[in-house]
């Protein structure tokens, strides 16, 4: 059977039991003895294998192999969980992901057997009782089966037999030849059930021969059976051998059977429902039968499983198109309203309404599709403390990394290219931030440091913040780095605030660690992870205390295609303006407007709030009589605020983002452009440049 | 003879018309030709981009060809026309006088401008051609659409 049709599931399912044994192992390094996870540990593993296994990937296969059977062991209390296992355990899942990064390529799992890796497996098994433990193990095996046996049901005694069927039952029986009925069992957590239902009778025809299957074998190519299916099998082998044939299959479950004896009791049964249904639809019964079992299982399984959710993989390009759709249906709205707007005498209130509630449907549309494309930022952050562990033990510090907010949503694109930013940072966190051991010592601190990653959502910012208690950045010492490396005078350095001296560190190749290691100190950190952030239309600010430690905080747009904007007039000119950044909408008498160190400022219910008046900012003549009121919207990036002047406001609107490519692109106040009802372009103020 | 014929390429342009003088356009650059429409200011942005426009929901930055050049603006008449130009995957409209008509002009018809020598907006030609109604010079789009400006 071809299975490169299940490739992309394989790689996406082993990223996830890889990402998944990474976090377990973590665990089983804390709390060796906790059992939940070793089983956890133990599944992932196994599934891992079968996965490789039926892919056809040997290599991958057998190193899985020989950590589910040191996970084995662990789990039957016959070796130890020590530091040196948990090594070697990370360098195998190092080594499958090489496997799996030479088949996302190639789909090819390439030629490194990682012999020293499943040499050093071998070892641990080896060197604890391993004999005892081989007994023990299918010992194991063989009881779960037994146990689960009673739950299962042996439908294959349900599949009506017709009667050519049974004249080749009997006359195999002549030939020695004996029918047997199973119900195959596969794993809940199977995807590949279709696949497995493959292996399970290419083993079957290899021993005997597949008369009958329910569903049909159709069904079965075609996955549209529940966790089960029933065949019944010619076979001059003993049951056993058969049974054993199908359960050589991975992640099959369990499968019960028995002989087939050709009694008259379906012939009853048979008969019963003959009398319910006239004779022309007899032919269909089997697969209503069918039907109806699947039902009853379903149900069945409902009732003492949680409720699994069910998903469907979509390619984000299809996505990406719906969401074009949708921006441009809301273009078109917009015109419809304007239209709506502007021809006189006609003010019919159907029309209205139907017009408001086409903006409500696609305001709840855009909001769906959305949310369709939101991923949990936890697939991205989870690798970190697999990261921090390592650098722990490279640098030879104590730290632990706590994480909050996992579950915080972004964005599918943004939370793919977030992930290197993020790394960055902590490695700084690791390898600058955090003191070594003696000099937390001496300054009271406890031995080992903490690195913070908190992760939540403000309005329409998505915030992520990378924290440390360890040394601060020092100011002075960036300052003279700075002047060393000739980017400024110590003239500069002098005037220079706290702020503009840190955002030295943003610049390329600028790094104050005095020893470069390979974790960072290169300097080609921070200013890769700025222009990163920006690209995803985000900021990064630092705050920071020298001895006390440092805050990197990262702010986000929850989407990048269509916000509500608020329309304003600056000028004779239309600009849209995020109505996320606004925090209120003041009237403002000019006598209120105060002048501190030059700059105009208004007191705003006790903030002191510096005024930024657009039409000098847009170039644009001032349309201002300098006596009436003035209309000023309250902006809030971070903790700080700014009033922006505007000549007249227009009112709110869902707006697409659109972009203005490279030639006129380059404005820094300008963050795109949109299309307004009429067609005409307006711009898009970046309320954070303004600040 | 025959070696000699088949190295000649006959390609089309564009024939606009900016002052006085023609100018031609490589044909496969031009997308789209439309007539003026009202131009949304960028602010900070060089003299030379008038700013954008919206082209069937693409927003699009246009150049002024006259001031590009290091010309006069002259005030809007209805010869005015945006050329949409699609140069390396962006579109891009340059305001032209007016446009006259598809010129075919081979490959031996034109003389080569120098860079180096080159003076004024002759920085932005990649030749003069030759044609039954008087001389063309042929626009190098490349240098057009550089930050260039004279």
């Amino acid at each position: 059977m071809d299975v490169s049709q299940y490739l992309d599931i394989f790689i996406d399912e082993t990223k996830e039991h890889l990402q998944n044994l990474n976090t377990h192992i973590l665990e089983l390094e804390q709390d060796g003895e906790n059992m939940d996870t070793i089983n956890e540990i133990f599944r992932a593993a196994h599934s891992l294998k079968g996965m490789a296994g039926t892919m056809g990937y040997k290599r991958m296969q057998t190193l899985t192999h020989d950590m589910e059977n040191v996970f084995s062991e662990v789990r039957n209390g016959n070796i130890k969980v020590d530091s040196d296992m948990i090594d070697l355990l990370f360098k195998c899942l190092d080594a499958l992901e090489e496997y799996l990064a030479a088949i996302q390529e190639t789909a090819d799992e390439g030629t490194n057997e990682n012999e020293p890796l499943i040499k050093g497996l071998n070892d641990i098994l080896n060197s604890k009782g391993s004999d005892k433990a081989k007994e023990e193990k299918p010992a194991k095996t063989e009881e779960a089966p037994k146990k689960e046996a009673s739950n299962k049901e042996e439908k294959w005694r349900e599949i009506k037999l017709e009667d050519a069927v049974k004249t080749v039952i009997k006359e195999g029986g002549t030939n020695g030849f004996k029918a047997y009925g199973f119900t195959v069992y596969i794993q809940e957590s199977c995807l590949l059930k279709a696949a497995r239902a493959f292996l399970v009778f290419k083993a079957l025809e290899e021993v005997g021969e597949v008369i009958v299957s329910k569903p049909s074998a159709q069904d079965i190519e075609d996955e549209s059976f529940e966790f089960d299916f029933s065949v019944i099998v010619m076979t001059d082998q003993p049951f056993d051998k058969v049974v054993a044939a199908i359960k050589n299959v991975s992640e099959i479950e369990d499968a019960v059977g028995g002989e087939v004896e050709l009694k008259d009791e379906p012939e009853a049964e048979k008969v019963e429902e003959v009398e319910k249904e006239t004779l022309p639809v007899q032919t269909t019964q089997a697969p209503q039968t069918a039907k109806a079992n699947t039902q009853v299982n379903a149900e069945k399984k409902a009732a003492n499983k949680p409720v699994v959710n069910r998903t469907v993989r979509v390619d984000i390009e299809k996505l990406d198109s719906l969401m074009n759709l949708v921006s441009e249906l809301i273009i078109s709205k917009n015109s419809l309203v304007s239209v709506a707007g502007s021809v006189v005498g006609t003010s019919n209130i159907a029309f209205n309404e139907q017009i408001e509630y086409l903006e409500s449907v696609t305001t709840n549309l855009h909001e769906s599709v959305m949310k369709v494309r939101m991923v949990p930022i936890e697939n991205t952050v989870n690798k970190f403390p697999r990261m921090i562990r390592d650098l722990s033990k490279k640098l030879n510090k104590k730290m632990e990394l706590y994480m909050t907010g996992e579950d915080t949503e972004l964005d599918r694109t943004v939370v793919d290219e977030i992930g290197d930013p993020l790394m960055h940072l902590l490695r700084n966190s690791a390898d600058h931030g955090l003191e070594s051991a003696e000099i937390r010592a001496e300054r009271g601190k406890p031995e080992v440091g903490s690195i913070f990653l908190d992760a939540y959502q403000d309005g329409n910012n998505v915030v992520i913040e990378v924290r440390d208690d360890g040394n601060g950045i020092d100011i002075e010492k960036v300052k003279n780095k700075a002047i060393e490396k000739g980017k400024i005078t110590a003239e500069q350095a002098e005037l220079m605030s706290d702020k503009e001296a840190i955002d030295l560190l943003f610049q390329p190749s600028f790094s104050t660690a005095e020893v470069v290691s390979d974790v960072s100190g290169r300097g080609v950190g921070l200013d890769v992870v700025k222009s990163k952030i920006e690209a995803l239309s985000g900021e990064i600010e630092v705050k920071t205390k020298l001895g006390e430690g440092s805050t990197f905080t990262i702010r986000l747009p929850l989407t990048l295609a269509i916000i509500q904007a608020l329309m304003i007039v600056v000028g004779d000119e239309k600009y849209a303006i995020s109505l996320g950044a606004i925090q209120t909408i003041e009237s403002i008498r000019p006598d209120e407007i105060k002048k501190v160190q030059g700059k105009e400022v208004i007191n705003l219910r006790g903030n002191v709030i510096p005024l930024v008046r657009l039409n000098n900012v847009l170039d644009l003549e001032d349309k201002h009589d300098g006596t009436s009121d003035m209309i000023v919207l309250i902006a809030k990036k971070g903790d700080r605020y700014a009033g922006l002047v505007v000549d007249e406001l227009i009112g709110q609107m869902e707006i697409v983002i659109k972009s203005m490519g490279k030639y006129a692109g380059n404005c820094k106040l300008i963050s795109g452009a949109t299309i307004l009802g009429d067609g005409e372009v307006a711009l898009i103020l970046d309320a954070n440049a303004l600040i | 003879m025959d070696e000699i014929a088949l190295s000649v390429e006959v390609i089309q342009y564009v024939k606009i018309k900016i002052g006085d003088e023609y100018f031609g356009i490589d044909i496969k650059y031009v997308d789209n030709i439309v007539r003026m429409q009202h131009i949304t200011r960028v602010p900070k942005s060089p003299d030379y981009i008038k700013g954008v426009i919206n082209l069937r929901g693409e927003v699009i930055p246009v150049f002024s060809l006259r001031l590009k050049m290091g010309l006069e603006e002259i005030e809007e008449n209805k010869y005015f026309r945006i050329i949409i130009l699609k140069y390396e995957g962006e579109s891009v409209g340059i305001i032209v006088d007016e446009v006259k008509e598809v010129v075919n002009i081979s490959s031996d018809a034109v003389e080569k401008v120098y860079h180096n020598s080159a003076e004024g907006y002759q920085n932005f030609l990649s030749g003069v051609g030759k044609t039954e109604c008087g001389l063309i010079s042929l626009l190098d789009i490349n240098e057009v659409l550089s930050d260039k400006v004279l």
